[in-house]
């Protein structure tokens, strides 16, 4: 067949490129991390549903800190654990506006466990990203509230104990039992279509915010390849293995 | 009768050698280079071009937005 790729690359037959609100900056994030795919897809929903001028991100502290250097929007930097609590304050005083939070495990379910819980209870009208990679992965790997039974992280190296480290947490079914939560999904990005329902949960949450409907709270279930010590693929059939089971995908509350 | 052909771009500068868009294509079209970009990684490259259907699938699961992707209709004459 004599059709050359120089016919196919134009500009009438492009299907797919890097989202416009993505800055040229290159991300610091390891190769085959979960948060550059997460990253992405936010900056691509924000475009789709044309509200750029109207958003305000929080960033918190863990791997995805730099988060405001990627995606052209406003932001905020929040305190280890306390995005829930700058997004309050952020949307009561600028209601008009889009906020959503964005955070690690470390950060939502560890040193910021009251700040989630009760900015879901609240019910506060914001949308929630949780990125659970099951592990510090900032600071050195350390095991998390989420690191799963058996699982090692450099301060568990034999593995997660529970009698001796207690029971892993599930940050994301506590807050479906809150009344004030609308919406509650477990996603992941490892594949092409587990990165189109994200893109649908993560568009849906924001349109619940446009509806006044509360906090919309989703959970990205994410690999931290240089933490879990693998490589990117294999941190992904790990993840499909070994945190799945525990941390089921799918809808938890849809109101 | 009509073919769909598609291409891919990889930005080689930013791209990290992950190999996640490797593991996501369908129709193995995608293999890492022999050779490093100025990062030191791998980048990857259509080994398989012929083979591309623009599915984007390698485009969805890069977490560094390095590929871009092409599709068209191809009438094939027998
Ligand atoms: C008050 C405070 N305590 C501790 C730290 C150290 N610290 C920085 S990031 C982090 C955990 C990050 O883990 P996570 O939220 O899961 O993010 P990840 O890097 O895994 O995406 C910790 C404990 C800090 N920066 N501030
Ligand atoms: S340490 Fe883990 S979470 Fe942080 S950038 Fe690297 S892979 Fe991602
Ligand atoms: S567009 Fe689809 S077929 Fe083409 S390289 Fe990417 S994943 Fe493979
Ligand atoms: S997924 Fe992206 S960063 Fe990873 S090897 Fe492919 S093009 Fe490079
Ligand atoms: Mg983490």
């Amino acid at each position: 067949m004599a059709i050359d790729i120089k016919d196919i690359i134009k500009p009438e037959n492009l299907v797919y490129s890097k989202s416009s609100l993505l800055t040229n900056r290159p991300m610091h994030y390891c190769p085959g991390c979960s948060h550059g795919v997460v990253n992405k897809i936010i900056a691509e929903v924000i475009e789709e549903l044309g509200i750029q001028e109207d958003v305000i991100g929080v960033a918190p502290v863990g791997c995805s800190v730099l988060m405001y250097n990627y995606i052209e929007v406003d932001w905020h930097e929040a305190a280890h654990g306390r995005a829930p609590a700058v997004g309050t304050g952020i949307k009561r005083l600028l209601p008009e506006k889009y906020v959503f939070t964005y955070q690690g495990d470390g950060d939502c379910a560890a040193i910021g466990t009251a700040e989630t819980i009760h900015a879901c209870n609240r019910g506060e009208n914001i949308v929630m990203v949780f990125i659970n990679n099951g592990i510090y992965g900032m600071t050195g790997g350390q095991m998390a509230p989420t690191t799963l039974q058996g699982m090692k992280a450099s301060t568990c190296p034999f593995g997660r104990d529970v009698q001796r480290d207690g029971n892993p947490l599930k940050m994301t079914d506590i807050v479906a039992t809150l009344p004030g939560t609308c919406y509650v999904t477990r996603q992941a990005v490892h594949t092409a279509a587990a990165v189109r329902k994200t893109k649908k949960a993560i568009i849906k949450a924001f349109e619940n915010q446009k509806n006044k409907k509360g906090t919309s709270f989703v959970e990205v279930v994410s690999t931290c390849n240089s933490g879990w010590k693998m490589t990117p693929m294999e941190s992904n059939k790990w993840m499909e293995a070994n945190m799945f089971p525990f941390y089921p995908l799918g809808d938890l509350k849809n109101e | 009768m009509a073919k769909i052909r598609g291409a891919i771009v990889v930005d080689t500068v930013t791209c990290k050698g992950c190999s996640l868009c490797v593991e996501a294509c369908p129709t193995d079209v995608i293999r890492l280079a022999d050779e490093v970009n100025g990062k030191g990684y791998n980048f990857a490259y259509m080994f398989n071009p012929e083979a591309c259907i623009g599915c984007a699938n390698c485009a969805m699961v890069c977490p560094d937005s390095c590929i871009t992707v092409y599709k068209m209709k191809v009438e094939e004459t027998v």
